[in-house]
């Protein structure tokens, strides 16, 4: 039998414990007067606050009107029952990171790297691929026992996929950070669909990254990681290398020196 | 006004080895064309529509013209031929080409076939001298906006949508609209027709919608005594086309960059330079403001240590600029404010870099892109770097100021972003109108010092491309750290030589006519 974990109930604080105070911002597609403003209050209510206030209201033409609305959360949530998906590997720093591919996989990492479809905005592959890195996080390609292969921006699924067999990668790695009306969605099961029909969905560790994305919904489309915003090279190095040992048990011990 | 000391004789040198620079990318492609520069100008004979499978025909008819042998020979010639043979509009050739009931030749009598495809040419110059003329009137009535411009993007994919933000945002203090393309436009070897109403990130640019979006613009600035810009985006494999339908529309200010397409687009180099040559004339004759796409390379490589690049692209794109016949008011060559926030010093950096370009380019209308690498979700902390932007930006006296949202990184942005945006914008310029011309940098102070190496980085980096050639330096990544080869890349057979008797009459017109 697990020992239950103690509840432990939060809700938002503004300057005392549990008063559960937040703010919010919005637009109301109509002019501004007393009516919209006392609209805007209702609003909140309705969304549950209690004793909301409009704490500042402006008028933006062409019959749109901007509310700032503080109020007090009535709900509340016991933190003991929240356990989220997230992948389990240890994270390695950079030198270490090359250390473990040297020593129990005893080859190059092969990593493909592109934004798919339509998406045009590199700023997130660019971020764990390039040179250069984030932040002080150098991207892939500086690590010495990885090819990392940045294919850029708007690259058909096809093309991907191809490369991906020319260069025998190990791992793609896709980036989708501008998306309107769930687009990225479909660009995303696309390149899985193509990955089954060609038979290599299992010889690949296939990762996503994106503002919107999260390790469970990358798991719902078939991934096998999803990283959010602020994740380094680094992290997404950790999780293939640990993936391909899992995939390959017979590396998973260091091999003996010759 | 803020001034900082620079070797003028430096940057001199630095200009004479952009010159030689595109000079000889000029010259090397001058013998070729491209199938969206005939494309071009087809429309600009008065070509357009779709066939019943929603293919434009101005692609229709370039296509005819290549199975048929004739493309070599500029699309014009064989058009005006078929058109005085058969006493038929350009529009009605193109009708009969499309529906196989015309098959085009090479013009019998070539010197009367070329009179008649310069005559149709001048009247489609006419028309955009017109538009022309009537922008300017337009601001006369009205008088010219202070700079720094307010520059907002809409980008809802419906163009009704989008009309409603922006005349939701010129009536908030936007001086400039422009409607972000859909993504994906960019590799469409086409331009889509008629109105449109589903796009991802932003809204097709086609000629319909170029209408209905300036004349919204035209009548919300009527009723504010104002003259709104409009903006879109000419690059891509169908610049030139654009070009075309922007200058026939009387839109303002057309994205228009020498590079920026074989860097991040990966469209072939010499397609990109062909096209970039034709559009960039267009624009010039029609007045139409270019925006260089500098700010690009900071994106991906780091703002601090790529400086040198962002200067010395201006400086390319300025060359490219006055060989398309454009005067410096219409170059609004690109930079950014995009030095990581956790830089020590690094408003200073961005000060000399913002000033160094205003003092090479004293009379070009610059523009000047806001934070978007380093904006994180935290929207509290955006709005701060928004705030320092536009703070930089009034003090470097910068002419088109793309407003920064603080919601840059989540979504693209809610009416209420633009709206608080301008606010912010607002208030800094209000506030800080004169400061730029109360303060002085330090002698051999930080400021003046960085502006320097910059400026040293950015001559020797010219005289190296100069050296190797842009294609090669473009091939080693000089610059963004994106490397492309003259071969590769999207569009390339697009690309063909002309024949001796290749003809087009819109160079002549439009590059003695500006």
């Amino acid at each position: 039998m697990q020992e239950k974990t103690p509840e432990q109930w939060i809700k938002p604080y503004g300057d005392t414990q549990d008063d559960g105070r937040v703010q919010l911002s919005f637009t109301l597609p109509v002019a501004l007067d007393d009516n919209s403003k006392e609209a805007a209050r209702r609003l909140a209510l309705a969304m549950g606050l209690t004793e909301p206030a409009v704490s500042h209201a402006a008028d933006m033409g062409q019959g749109f009107s901007f509310y700032i609305v503080y109020g007090q959360c009535q709900h509340r949530v016991d933190l003991s029952t929240i356990q989220v998906a997230k992948p389990e590997f240890e994270v390695l720093d950079k030198d270490a990171v090359d250390a473990r591919i040297a020593q129990r996989i005893g080859r190059k990492l092969v990593v493909i790297g592109a934004c798919i479809e339509t998406d045009a905005h590199t700023v997130g592959i660019d971020a764990i691929m390039n040179m250069k890195g984030y932040n002080g996080h150098k991207g892939l390609e500086s690590y010495h026992q990885i090819r990392a292969i940045n294919m850029g921006a708007q690259v058909d699924c096809e093309d991907l996929v191809v490369r991906a067999i020319e260069e025998q990668a190990d791992v793609i790695l896709v980036s989708q950070v501008v998306t309107q009306k769930n687009i990225h969605l479909d660009n995303l099961t696309r390149l899985t669909d193509i990955l089954e029909a060609e038979g290599l969905r299992d010889k690949i560790i296939l990762v996503v990254g994106g503002p919107r994305i999260s390790h469970e919904l990358a798991k719902e489309l078939g991934y096998d990681a999803g990283f959010g915003p602020g994740s380094y090279a680094e992290k997404v190095a950790s999780f293939a290398v640990d993936e391909w040992l899992k995939r390959h048990p017979a590396a998973a011990l260091p091999q003996p020196a010759h | 006004m803020a001034h900082l000391a620079l070797d003028a004789q430096r940057i001199a040198r630095a200009r004479t080895s952009a010159a030689h620079i595109a000079r000889q990318v000029f010259d090397d492609m001058s013998r070729r064309t491209t199938t969206t520069v005939e494309r071009a100008t087809l429309r600009l004979m008065g070509i357009d529509g779709v066939d019943e499978n929603a293919v434009p025909l101005p692609n229709r008819v370039v296509e005819h013209l290549q199975a048929q042998g004739l493309l070599a020979s500029g699309a014009a010639t064989a058009v005006a031929a078929a058109m005085a043979e058969h006493s038929l509009s350009a529009q009605a050739v193109a009708q009969a080409v499309a529906a196989g009931q015309l098959t085009l030749e090479r013009a019998r009598d070539d010197t009367a076939a070329r009179s008649h495809a310069k005559a149709l040419a001048s009247q489609m110059c006419e028309h955009i001298a017109a538009q022309r003329a009537e922008r300017s009137a337009r601001i006369s009535r009205c008088g010219e906006a202070r700079t720094p411009w307010l520059y907002l993007i809409v980008a809802t994919g419906n163009i009704y949508e989008d009309i409603k933000q922006a005349r939701a945002a010129a009536q908030q203090g936007a001086d400039i609209v422009a409607v972000i393309r859909s993504t994906g436009q960019s590799l469409l070897d086409y331009v889509p027709f008629g109105a449109t109403t589903e796009g991802f990130g932003g809204t097709y640019a086609t000629q319909e919608n170029f209408r209905l979006m300036r004349a919204a613009l035209d009548e919300v600035g009527s009723q504010m005594n104002r003259y709104i810009r409009l903006t879109n985006y000419c690059s891509g494999l169908c610049m030139p086309e654009i070009a075309a339908m922007g200058a026939m529309e009387r839109l303002d200010m057309m994205l228009n960059d020498s590079m920026y397409g074989i860097i991040f687009r990966d469209i072939n180099m010499q397609r990109t330079f062909i096209d970039q040559f034709f559009s960039r004339m267009v624009n010039g004759y029609a007045g139409i403001i270019i925006n260089t796409g500098e700010d690009n390379y900071l994106t991906t490589a780091d703002a601090f240590d790529a400086a040198h690049t962002v200067l010395a692209s201006q400086l390319i794109n300025e060359q490219f600029a006055y060989l398309s016949g454009l005067t410096p008011d219409l170059m609004g060559l690109g930079h950014a404010f995009e030095i990581n926030p956790n830089l020590e010093n690094g408003f200073l950096w961005e000060l000399a870099h913002a000033q160094l370009v205003r003092q090479v380019f004293p009379e070009a209308a610059l523009k000047y892109m806001p934070p978007t690498k380093h904006m994180t979700g935290n929207i509290f902390r955006g709005h701060v770097q928004d705030a320092l932007f536009n703070m930089a930006s009034t003090l470097t006296s910068q002419n088109i100021h793309l407003l920064g949202m603080m919601t840059e990184a989540i979504h693209t942005p809610f009416i209420q972003d633009r709206f608080l945006s301008i606010e912010n914008a607002r208030y800094v310029f209000h506030t800080m109108r004169d400061l730029h011309g109360e303060i002085e940098f330090k002698s051999g102070g930080l400021i003046e010092t960085r502006a320097q190496t910059v400026l040293a980085e950015t001559e020797a980096l010219l005289a190296e491309v100069q050296r190797i050639g842009l294609p090669t330096a473009i091939s080693r990544g000089q610059f963004a750290e994106i490397a492309r080869q003259p071969d590769g890349g999207k569009g390339l057979d697009g690309v063909l030589s002309k024949a001796d008797d290749y003809y087009n009459p819109f160079p002549e017109l439009m590059l003695s006519g500006a």
